[in-house]
């Protein structure tokens, strides 16, 4: 493995476009549930009328909103899971000529 | 071979027999004792079954580490969760939701979100660069021997806090369950789990966390469709029972005191679905979300997960299905503690536990028919078998997670410069899992009686302030070298510790003497009104109620007399204050970015130009898997 040449594959347009496609997904979409997520304790304690109001019988809109975490987490899962699959044929294709090019 | 078989059994034996042993039973009664040792016996024996098998397969160094990098993706993310599901959230926060309502629901979020983070960021990376442990992510980039040496102290350090924490909850569970001493508890889980690490490795370890958690959803689902079916599963319609229920109200009258005066039967029921029963400082609350969602990913017992699978695609699977698994146990934790707050009923469950860790054993027992019945008990013994194998599955992960940073980043790694045979290396894993194992023990045994709970918080606090921070700038930072590594990982665990040491997490004398000496001054005229209210009182309601009350008044003033010995000639806590220095219980917000602004500056001081020329390697490996050909060959 150590004749694989990094530099060269570092500098590839194709893993260029990768890495650039892959960052920009996987950090909006982290920034996106690390802010959802926080928004549940500061709704909590700074805006507990809201949290309070009643939707259906007894369920309220704090219950609602701490469910939709469980939605949100695993919606974020889902995608991530399908685009995944872009990227892997991607690394897959960069992968292959690397070691192509090897022999 | 013949060995083997010979130590498993024996273990077996010697764990049946300790069962068997114990003097009373607490939460069952003692005619159904039987039942609680048929089902132990069950699972104790399926799982030492199961090591048995695995302990054949346990060859190489790969196997024992990793379970030869050969488990699946669903199998992995059984075992995640099966690691993740401690007793802390599994009768923890069913206990919470049972005593605070909403802010318990809260609480469980997080825990679910923490996966995100593993997910997008860690997972796939790790699986790319890493081999068996947490350093060898770091010594890629990095001067191996020195990066391991601190890894392999951050690693056995997290895992301790959290080991602790596991040692002292599982043997105050098990003796509150069915009664056998606290110290023979400790024991008995402590050797288990060191059967099953010793013999069985990563394989027999990864099953016997599929096993636990697959035995946990089980019960879980049942006590669900047995508390919600009755509703039609109609949320609306359950969530209005819980509203309507008198002990449910009882218990939010209480938890606001006066206020609750001036609210009706139905306004107090509805507040348990609203906020602030339980969390009163929101800015801890951020803390503490801060320190799970970036402290999972950094805890090794975790990580250490996503080396078994075979490839990066796998890890991403297996994250998937953790997050599925977890996220749905923790909304069937919102049934089962409501549950057992309308049935068993809050008062109920705090008599046998003050922090409501009993919520689900006991709904359990009620669902089956309650504390006479035959099925009721069944159903006790299997919740608490289920609570016992959590324990001792957690309790494996974690010390095979030490085991290894000491047999194969320290032996291996630093004192044998990466020279040893795998039989050798093998033989260092199992001895330093007989010594982490040991020492488990010994501190369970040690920490008697002290309240360990914030320990777990601890270990996720330094896991996000030292062990993330370091792994994700070695992956996503040209720059990040030695020194930063370094740098991070002292910063950060000593930040996370310190602050923890002057926070109101710790005990201070002096405070507690003045609160003691309260009771003491008013116990005269408080006495005195109680009697006098006593004399007078003309229903028996309210004669029983002063009776309690009378009674309560005596418990307080013993407790106080007890303090007030205990630390006499005490004027200050561990590290020499009067009062906290610091008002956060959790430490995450300012150790975080302590840790962060440490590896940055020790990576720009310290200037490294070999890290800096391998970074091209790293990203393109941990971006592609190139470069993993030999795990790829399992």
């Amino acid at each position: 493995m150590a004749s694989i040449d990094w530099a060269a594959i570092h500098a590839d347009s194709r893993f260029q476009e990768l890495y650039r496609r892959k960052s920009r997904f996987l950090w909006g979409l982290m920034i996106f549930a690390v802010v959802y997520y926080f928004a549940l304790p500061l709704g909590a304690a700074y805006f507990t009328e809201l949290f309070k109001v009643k939707v259906y019988g007894p369920i309220n809109v704090g219950l609602l909103f701490a469910l939709s975490q469980f939605i949100v987490a695993w919606g974020i899962a889902f995608i991530y899971s399908r685009k995944a699959q872009a990227f892997d044929a991607l690394a897959a294709e960069i992968t292959r000529s690397a070691l192509g090019g090897r022999k | 071979m013949n060995l083997k078989r010979t130590g498993i059994l024996a273990v077996l034996g010697a764990a049946l027999g300790l069962a068997s042993g114990s003097a009373f039973a607490q939460a069952v009664p003692p005619e159904f004792k039987y039942l609680t040792f048929i089902v132990f016996g069950a699972i104790i024996g399926v799982t030492m079954f199961v090591t048995y098998l695995a302990s054949k397969k346990t060859k190489t160094a790969a196997d024992f580490y990793t379970a030869g990098g050969g488990v699946s993706g669903l199998q992995n993310g059984w075992a995640i969760a099966g690691d993740y599901l401690s007793a802390a959230s599994f009768l923890g926060i069913a206990g919470l939701i049972s005593l605070y309502g909403y802010d318990g629901f809260m609480y469980s979020v997080g825990w679910l979100v923490a996966y995100i983070t593993v997910l997008l960021v860690i997972a796939e990376p790790c699986r790319n660069i890493g081999k068996y442990t947490m350093a060898d992510i770091l010594a890629v980039r990095n001067n191996p021997k020195t990066v391991k040496t601190f890894m392999a102290i951050s690693t056995i350090t997290v895992s301790t806090f959290y080991l602790t924490a596991q040692m002292v909850g599982g043997g105050v569970l098990v003796k509150t369950l069915i009664g056998i001493d606290y110290e023979i508890s400790v024991i008995a889980v402590g050797v288990l789990m060191m059967a099953y690490v010793l013999f069985g490795g990563m394989v027999a370890t990864t099953y016997v966390q599929i096993i636990k958690a697959v035995l946990l959803v089980i019960a879980s689902v049942v006590m669900v469709v047995l508390v919600w079916g009755q509703y039609g599963f109609s949320f609306g319609g359950y969530l209005d029972t819980v509203v309507r229920d008198p002990k449910v109200q009882a218990q939010v009258a209480a938890l606001l005191g006066d206020p609750a005066k001036q609210m009706s039967a139905l306004e107090l029921g509805q507040r348990f679905l609203e906020p602030g029963l339980y969390f009163k400082n929101p800015i801890d609350q951020i803390s503490l979300g801060m320190a799970l969602v970036l402290g999972t990913a950094g805890l090794p017992h975790i990580l250490m997960r996503f080396f078994t699978v075979p490839t990066a695609q796998a890890a991403r699977t297996s994250v998937i299905w953790a997050m599925a698994i977890i996220g749905g146990f923790y909304v069937l934790t919102l049934f089962l503690g409501t549950g057992a707050a309308i049935n068993v009923g809050p008062a109920a469950i705090t008599e046998i536990d003050k922090g409501g860790n009993m919520a689900a054993p006991l709904l359990a027992q009620f669902l089956g028919g309650g504390r006479e019945s035959l099925l009721g008990n069944l159903m006790l013994a299997f919740v608490a078998a289920v609570a016992f194998a959590t324990i001792v599955a957690v309790v494996a992960g974690l010390v095979l997670a030490a085991a290894s940073a000491m047999s194969h980043d320290i032996w291996v790694g630093v004192i044998k410069g990466d020279h040893a045979t795998s039989e050798q290396e093998v033989r260092a894993a199992r001895i330093c899992s007989v010594i982490v194992g040991a020492m488990a023990i010994a501190i369970g045994i040690l920490a008697k009686g002290q309240n360990v709970a914030h320990l777990v918080a601890l270990a996720f606090a330094v896991a996000a302030s030292a062990n993330l921070p370091v792994i994700l700038l070695t992956l996503y930072w040209k720059k990040c070298n030695t020194g930063g590594v370094v740098a991070g990982l002292v910063v950060g665990t000593l930040a996370a510790i310190a602050l923890v040491m002057v926070s109101p997490n710790m005990t201070y004398p002096k405070a507690i003497k003045a609160s003691a000496q309260k009771v003491l001054d008013g116990e005269s005229a408080l006495r005195a009104k109680l009697t006098a209210d006593l004399a007078a009182a003309t229903d028996e309601a309210g004669r029983l109620k002063l009776r309690k009350g009378i009674g309560a008044l005596d418990a307080n003033v013993k407790k106080a007399r007890a303090d007030l010995e205990l630390f006499k000639g005490q004027e200050t806590s561990l590290v020499g204050l009067e009062k906290p220095a610091f008002d956060l219980r959790n430490p995450g917000l300012i150790s975080i970015p302590l840790g962060f602004l440490a590896v940055f500056l020790g990576s720009l001081l310290y200037r490294d130009r070999r890290a800096e020329d391998m970074w091209e390697e790293v990203f393109v490996r941990s971006n592609t898997g190139l470069g993993r050909a030999g795990a790829q060959a399992h």
